[in-house]
């Protein structure tokens, strides 16, 4: 009754070049209702902010002086911010920076952690040590802090706004990706010992080959889930970061820096539209991303299932 | 176990250097710093101000003079509240460590009953409604559910204050004291808890779910024990030993997520001197409370490390 451990199957199948462990992970994510609500409500959440503006009639930073501070109305679905912006079209406009800096963050994360991971996990040794030990001392070091101090760094070097997220997402990868590389080290570690090793030992492959062709492809399927869940980390501290006045700053919009309306106590009160639809958009995007990681952790480990 | 303490004691205080290495680094990579941003002072009072505070020394040299003051106990000044830095520090970290060790309480509590039942009663209503609750609680950004709060029991409902930790203007004593200062703690302490208890919740689910699939669980109930007995004796036992390790990780965690929930509700504590000395650029205070919360985590782990080295004895053999 002992299900076969899906990890083990592709190592397998890699070998012989099936993609089926895909079909069958999609076909039990498919099974999982809540994954897959998630996975609708995401798609609908890129296309409102990635060609929702497209739509709007209203143009993006354009002020109108005599359309401040409107309620929402048929015209301003959301109302209209202290400058007469339309406030729905920010949001669009900010999901695009907000979305894109989450995705990066956690691809530039993503590819430092492996290949160290990767690397340390393979070679052992002092590099081993070096590299962990580096993980550990960034790991002790709590993320809110750590990301506090970075990004005042980043305000004392005056880094024109236009860059300052490109910057945000090295920042969330610098912090992110040490968890990652222990992560990944630690199935390196069990997978080296594994036969199909032995046979590219046998065939005389080169390290660089072992390590990008055949360790870190086999670590994907655990990567995956850790990745999803990594973006929806990074939007959040993002977030937080730009509410700040840290991170993405105005013009620009993020979900974050318009929720940064409610620091006027004024705004708080009385125009709860200015604040509440950003704030809602994090927490749904976020939701939906930390229950589509969980259904395809579920549905690539089934075994793993409860 | 001699061994294995003396192995991860000597490797703490590696990390614990290269911690503070680190830190004081990136503070040295700032271009500007208190005395350049005071655009009142003369070049030639800047000049003396930098020379007295020791910031015109090459940065190693000011890293091993921190260190060792620190090591005295010394983290030197800070520039904007003019005080000593550890007494500042002192000053307002019961504040925060009132609402944080309060918040643990609670976050443990309530994460350990409503894991264990949840795992009892899989796919239950119950199972349902926490698992869903988990998810949520995971996913708030810490501001935006704090100000929603502040807006349903401040602002709409009146029935709670708004932020601070006293009414203003306020000098009660005694125990009408100590109901204002409860009262206003009452939502930091429930964000804080709500901020933490999703992931620990489901850490006490997935435990004890796997617990009770053990074969010794199955002998447990085989020989005609209670349920009762089953559960809360031997796999309850099992289910929460490995979370010793967690427990390092939370106060560290609480205070540096009590940051933007201090911000938010003016608490005067720890997270706010923290957030205020980011933008009048105070370095030794920064640094003070980025390597205290570090220390805690480090020293943290170390003690659950060897705490869990103890009570479970595979892990000093491997």
């Amino acid at each position: 009754m002992d299900t076969p451990n899906p990890i083990v199957n592709k190592q397998v199948k890699t070998v012989v070049k099936s993609p089926s462990i895909w079909k069958q992970t999609f076909r039990r994510l498919k099974k999982n209702k809540l994954a897959m609500i998630s996975l609708f409500f995401l798609l609908f959440m890129f296309l409102l902010s990635f060609i929702g503006p497209y739509f709007s009639p209203y143009i993006l930073d354009r002020t109108n002086v005599a359309n401040m501070n409107q309620p929402p109305s048929a015209a301003h679905w959301l109302g209209t911010d202290n400058y007469g912006r339309d406030v729905l079209t920010r949001l669009m406009m900010a999901g695009q920076i907000s979305l894109t800096i989450g995705i990066a963050a956690m691809v530039l994360s993503v590819m430092i952690g492996s290949l160290l991971g990767a690397i340390s996990g393979f070679y052992r040794g002092v590099v081993d040590m070096v590299i962990m030990r580096i993980a550990d001392i960034l790991m002790s070091i709590p993320g809110l802090p750590l990301l506090l101090i970075l990004a005042a760094i980043l305000s004392e070097w005056k880094v024109p706004a236009e860059y300052r997220l490109y910057i945000i997402m090295i920042m969330l990868s610098f912090v992110g990706w040490p968890g990652l590389a222990r992560l990944v080290r630690g199935q390196i570690l069990s997978l080296k010992e594994q036969p199909f090793m032995q046979a590219t030992e046998v065939l005389g492959l080169s390290d660089r080959r072992k390590i990008l062709h055949h360790l870190i492809p086999n670590t994907v399927p655990l990567l995956l889930v850790v990745a999803t869940l990594n973006v929806a980390g990074s939007i959040l501290s993002e977030s937080a970061l730009s509410f700040l006045g840290l991170g993405v700053v105005p013009p620009t919009p993020s979900w974050g820096n318009m929720m940064d309306a409610a620091n006027n106590f004024m705004d708080f009160r009385k125009r709860p539209w200015l604040w509440i639809p950003p704030g809602t958009a994090i927490f749904l995007t976020v939701v939906s991303i930390n229950l589509l990681g969980d259904g395809l952790r579920d549905a690539l480990d089934p075994k793993m299932r409860r | 176990m001699k061994q294995y303490v003396l192995q991860r004691f000597l490797q703490m205080i590696v990390i614990l250097f290269g911690t503070s290495f680190i830190i004081f680094f990136l503070f040295a990579m700032l271009p500007g710093d208190y005395i350049d941003s005071n655009i009142s002072l003369t070049p030639q009072r800047a000049q003396e101000l930098k020379a007295l505070y020791g910031l015109d020394q090459p940065v190693l040299q000011r890293y091993f003079k921190w260190l060792g003051n620190a090591l005295h106990g010394d983290f030197g000044y800070s520039l904007k509240h003019q005080e000593n830095v550890l007494s500042l520090l002192n000053k307002y970290v019961w504040n925060s460590f009132f609402v944080a060790i309060l918040a643990l309480f609670l976050t443990w509590s309530i994460a350990l009953v409503s894991g264990v039942i949840s795992a009892i009663k899989q796919y239950s209503w119950f199972d349902g409604f926490v698992t869903f609750f988990v998810f949520a609680a995971m996913s708030f950004p810490s501001f935006f559910i704090s100000l929603l709060f502040i807006k349903w029991f401040g602002v709409d409902l009146q029935i709670l204050p708004i932020g601070g930790m006293i009414d203003t203007g306020s000098d009660s004593t005694g125990l009408a004291h100590l109901l204002e200062v409860g009262k206003h703690m009452i939502l930091p302490v429930t964000i804080l808890t709500l901020l933490s208890i999703g992931s620990l919740t489901r850490y006490f689910r997935t435990g004890m779910l796997e617990v009770i699939r053990q074969d010794y669980i199955r002998t447990a109930r085989a020989k005609g024990l209670k349920e009762r007995v089953v559960i809360f004796k031997h796999a309850l036992k099992n289910a929460i030993l490995p979370a010793i390790t967690l427990l390092a990780f939370e106060l560290p965690g609480l205070f540096s997520g009590a940051i933007i929930m201090e911000q938010i509700f003016n608490w005067p504590g720890v997270g706010r001197i923290q957030l205020e000395s980011v933008s009048f650029r105070d370095y030794p205070v920064l640094m003070a409370f980025t390597m205290f919360l570090s220390c805690l985590t480090i020293i943290g782990n170390f003690l659950a490390d060897v705490t869990y080295a103890a009570v479970d004895p595979r892990i000093r053999l491997k």
